[in-house]
């Protein structure tokens, strides 16, 4: 009898005879075949305690810088958002936490009613009228948008924007192969989606074409041109959006995105090293039976009490198989529901003001930065929550530099763009002070500088 | 049962010991009467709360600021603020603890939901995960700094390689449907790079749906391959369509008829016969854990679904987790990054694999679940993961005699043979012959007895189909008393069949309009 089980050896003894067997060796001879039995155990640690367990994954952590332990500038696709207290309460409830898909709606009323109020909530952000219940995260959700426009048009070109998420261009270059369409890129401009490259790439054979906004690069695109330059072609128009900025930053509905996803953690989710967290996903109602994903719906019961079921299902996998609009079979639906929770304590004027507070410290850490010996501004585009720089010095040295003083000082865009080698992308979010947007100026004008005399030094 | 009450009374209190589940037909046959549950008026958080109400305090700025229009130019400023809910902290908090409570959950009762494997998920995993070192870990924090996570990483790896004997694992995936997408599209990668051109994947009639929609989202074609009088794959029918055109057969082993494939050697040999790869789908992986691994079968790649195997909690539906382990000649194509452990025992994220089919989503992974996952490995150990298995499939054999012994297969027919793995299918069609309910009915009535029902019409080759996964979570006093009711209700089907044919009578809300739903779908919240 190990831990989580409770057959006791009298209950074995009991079980076995009415199953009619003499062993669990007999049981289980039955079941597999000789040839493919494994003759020994598993080699594999011995079990422990609870609490030695406890400790073993503390001194885990422990291994870990987390951004509780460092003043933390690094986004790039995931934020170290503040969690308020009461999602942490509310998805531990086994009630939220312990159930499975609600495949018996009148059991299940409670998670149904957060997915339709999700649902509701992604399309308010989103000012698109339909919206499933979440897919797994943001840059898979891209390639599932992709998904859609293949089996809508059955065009053969993706157009996608290099300012898009690195991960999400290659999880859409991955999916492609699989869907038969080919994928071309289009350059940046000044820190933005070339506009020309762009219109020029877009042509009758194009399925989707994809930007993402603020872009990769934390600048505001040009989202209704970019949108624009597709309306005289088949393709539909998916953007990745940054869902805290969507406050103030025009709603994708209102500039002509047919789809719009984009990555969650922010809202209500912990960073969790990438995951979990979830993946929105909202279109025009000409998709709405296109959609990939879990939708619930409103609907009545026999006695006329108001009630929510999954609905739409004749999409999906285990009803239409191999012509289902997705192979997806769950939603995110515990961080969803943190999603949601987040977004309504937020509230109606909490978007619009955080999406401020956001820009107002982006604004003042962007100018402090672009002060200091040795940094330039990577490009001038407006930025709401992320912008980028150019360091005169090997900027990993300088990374290395910023951790030893406690500072994470952002991404290293060389790893993904090579025309900008020494580029670094800053993040805030609200948790970053003024006085820690000082500290990091500070520091990163003397770790450029005590890069430069290195390099001075050996030269 | 005939002595008067007061029925209401009656109902409530058996609402006081447990949220709903009440099988009593005195109970459930006073048209008007109502649960408190039921009575409940259902408002969406949009209908909540007054213009004005927050629970949001948004810090100042703390640095001089400029109009929003300097920064950020007014063609690229929202026109209208979204309409999202004004309510304060305590409205939030009541509103969705009152929605938990509509809710039935694992923590609460008996869920034998088939293919799903409901088992226990231990708390400790909820608080070694809430870590910080764990939960404020950035994705793309140097990996100099994140050695916990990644040696995490490396040790969940090297577990599932044991568990499934396949050496090499990518814990991208974010689903077993997600794990599937990458076995087809590694499958793909494999021959492609050998330079055959295979287009069709074959896949049992007994496969789960997520099989053949992965296999069109490859860009392949699927095949299906019949079943034979034991419930397992039909092998005249895999040698007639296995061809060199095949480039994988799908397999789930035990199957979801929760039978063990006995020809698995000489499908494994016909597949690899005419080069084609042997993909294991391993949702029922909680059957054979230290008994047999897919890899020794002859597979030669397989997913986990940690949520079902390794207890990271359902979730309501997710986050779920769907890591793959491959064979030596599958290896060059898997995602990266891949974790690597260097000989200085130092770990990395190594993103250099010329031949790779690239990434499937952001980031490595779900890392939240592998830290549960991982925590239930070495809780249970080698011994107590094979302890799992042995239980379960015990705890399935034993409910599957129980019910023969009570009769009730007389009516709920075992689908094929006659022992189990740790899931049967029984088969509704002659209950609805004789007693005139059908597997759904008996379903919703098993919801007034406080049980989640068993998964239903799954697999779609067995008549009226009822699915049964008890997991080794359970007592075997559960498992009696959930005989105790199955027996209860086809007792009473055969007196009155419409009772069954009605329920549920004590849940929150009862049969819903689901065709409705579909026709008209409202499907958020209109708001002015």
């Amino acid at each position: 009898m190990s831990r989580y089980t409770a057959v006791t050896p009298d209950d074995l003894k009991e079980m076995l005879a009415t199953i009619g067997v003499a062993s669990l060796d007999e049981l289980f001879d039955a079941l597999v075949p000789e040839g493919v039995r494994l003759e020994r155990g598993l080699e594999l640690p011995d079990g422990m305690t609870e609490q030695d367990v406890y400790d073993h994954l503390r001194a885990l952590a422990a291994k870990n810088v987390s951004a509780e332990d460092e003043v933390s500038f690094l986004g790039a696709g995931m934020y170290d958002s503040y969690v308020p207290a009461l999602i942490d309460m509310l998805v531990t409830r086994s009630e939220f936490l312990t159930p499975y898909t609600p495949y018996q709606p009148e059991i299940s009323q409670g998670g149904l009613q957060v997915m339709f109020e999700y649902q509701t909530a992604i399309s308010e952000l989103t000012g698109l009228p339909v919206s499933n219940a979440s897919v797994y995260e943001g840059p898979s959700a891209l390639a599932a948008a992709g998904y859609l426009a293949r089996l809508a048009n059955k065009k053969g070109k993706f157009v996608i924007s290099r300012a898009v998420h690195p991960h999400s261009r290659e999880t859409l270059r991955t999916l492609a192969v699989g869907y038969g369409v080919e994928v071309v890129e289009v350059p940046l401009r000044d820190g933005v989606t070339d506009p020309d490259a762009w219109a020029a790439a877009i042509d009758d054979d194009t399925s989707a074409v994809f930007f993402q906004n603020p872009n990769f690069l934390g600048a505001v695109e040009d989202a209704e041109a970019l949108a624009g330059a597709a309306k005289n072609s088949p393709a539909v128009v998916v953007a990745q959006y940054d869902p805290i900025t969507l406050g103030i930053l025009a709603a994708p509905g209102e500039v002509g995105v047919d789809v719009a996803i984009g990555e969650g953690q922010q809202l209500g989710n912990r960073l969790d090293f990438g995951g979990p967290s979830f993946g929105f996903f909202a279109a025009t109602e000409a998709y709405l039976r296109r959609m990939p994903g879990r939708i619930a719906g409103e609907t009545k019961d026999v006695d006329g009490r108001r009630g929510f079921v999954l609905t739409l299902q004749t999409r999906e996998q285990h009803i239409r198989r191999e012509k289902a609009t997705s192979n997806i079979c769950t939603s995110q639906a515990l961080n969803a529901l943190a999603g949601v929770v987040y977004l309504t304590w937020l509230g109606r004027e909490g978007i619009v003001e955080l999406g401020d507070l956001l820009l107002q410290r982006t604004a003042y850490a962007r100018e402090t930065l672009a002060a200091v010996d040795g940094v330039e501004l990577l490009h001038e585009q407006p930025v709401i929550r992320e912008f980028a720089v150019t360091v005169d010095a090997p900027v990993d040295a300088v990374l290395e530099r910023l951790a030893a003083a406690g500072i994470n000082g952002g991404y290293a865009l060389g790893r993904d763009y090579e025309e900008y080698e020494n580029g670094l992308l800053i993040a805030l979010t609200e948790q970053r002070t003024r006085e820690q947007i000082d500290a990091l100026a500070s520091e990163l004008g003397a770790a450029v500088a005590a890069e430069r005399a290195t390099v001075g030094a050996s030269a | 049962m005939n002595e008067p009450v007061d029925p209401e009374r009656q109902l409530v209190d058996s609402y006081a010991s447990s949220a709903y589940g009440d099988p009593h037909p005195s109970n459930t046959h006073h048209p008007g009467m109502q649960t408190p549950l039921q009575r409940e008026k259902v408002e969406t958080i949009f209908e909540k709360g007054r213009a004005g109400r927050r629970a949001f305090v948004c810090p100042e700025p703390g640095v001089p600021t400029k109009p929003r229009d300097e920064l950020l130019p007014a063609k690229f400023q929202r026109r209208n603020a979204p309409k999202l809910p004004q309510v304060s902290e305590p409205e939030i908090v009541r509103h969705y603890v009152r929605l938990s409570k509509r809710n039935f959950d694992l923590d609460s009762g008996f869920y034998p939901l088939g293919s799903c494997t409901m088992k226990h998920n231990p708390r400790l995993h909820e608080r070694v995960t809430a870590l910080p070192g764990h939960a404020r870990l950035h994705p793309l924090q140097d990996p100099k700094r994140a050695q916990g996570a990644l040696e995490l990483m490396h040790n969940l790896e090297h577990s599932l390689a044991e568990v499934s004997g396949l050496p090499h694992v990518s814990l991208q995936p974010s689903a077993g449907s997600h794990g599937e997408l990458a076995g087809v599209l590694l499958t793909r990668a494999y021959h492609e790079d050998r330079g055959e051109v295979r287009t069709k994947v074959l896949t049992p009639d007994t496969a789960h749906g997520t099989n053949p929609a992965t296999v069109t989202m490859a860009g392949l074609e699927v095949v299906k391959v019949g079943t034979n009088e034991d419930g397992g794959v039909d092998l005249d029918d895999l040698r007639a369509k296995a061809d060199t055109d095949v480039a994988c057969l799908m397999l789930t082993n035990p199957n979801t008829l929760g039978l063990f494939d006995k020809n698995i050697e000489e499908i494994a040999k016909i597949v690899h016969g005419v080069g084609a790869t042997l993909y294991y789908d391993g949702a029922n992986l909680n059957a054979v854990m230290g008994r047999t691994r897919p890899g020794d079968m002859g597979f030669d790649i397989v997913h986990f679904n940690l949520h079902k195997t390794f207890t990271q909690p359902h979730g309501g539906g997710g986050p779920g987790s769907g890591p793959i382990a491959v064979s030596d000649r599958i290896e060059p194509y898997l995602m990266t990054p891949r974790v690597v452990k260097g000989a200085d025992g130092t770990f990395d994220l190594d993103y250099d694999k010329p031949k790779t089919i690239g990434r499937l989503r952001g980031f490595q992974g779900n890392y939240g679940t592998f830290v549960r996952s991982y925590a239930y490995i070495r809780s249970l150990g080698a011994a107590g993961l094979q302890d799992a298995s042995e239980i379960a499939v015990l705890n399935a054999n034993y409910l599957l005699a129980k019910l023969r012994e009570e009769g009730v297969l007389d009516l709920l027919p075992l689908a094929y043979g006659k022992l189990c793995g740790h899931e049967f299918v029984l088969s509704g069609a002659p209950m609805k012959r004789e007693l005139g309910i059908r597997t759904l009915d008996l379903a919703k009535r098993l919801l007034d007895h406080g049980v989640h029902p068993p998964t239903v019409y799954f697999p779609l080759l067995v008549d009226e189909a009822l699915l049964i996964e008890p997991t080794e979570t359970e007592t075997k006093e559960t498992l009696d008393a959930f005989v105790d009711s199955v027996v209860a209700i086809l007792r009473e089907a055969r007196e009155d069949p419409e009772i069954a044919k009605s329920a549920p009578y004590s849940t929150p809300v009862r049969r819903l309009d689901e065709a409705g739903a579909a026709k008209r779908p409202v499907i958020r919240q209109p708001l002015s």
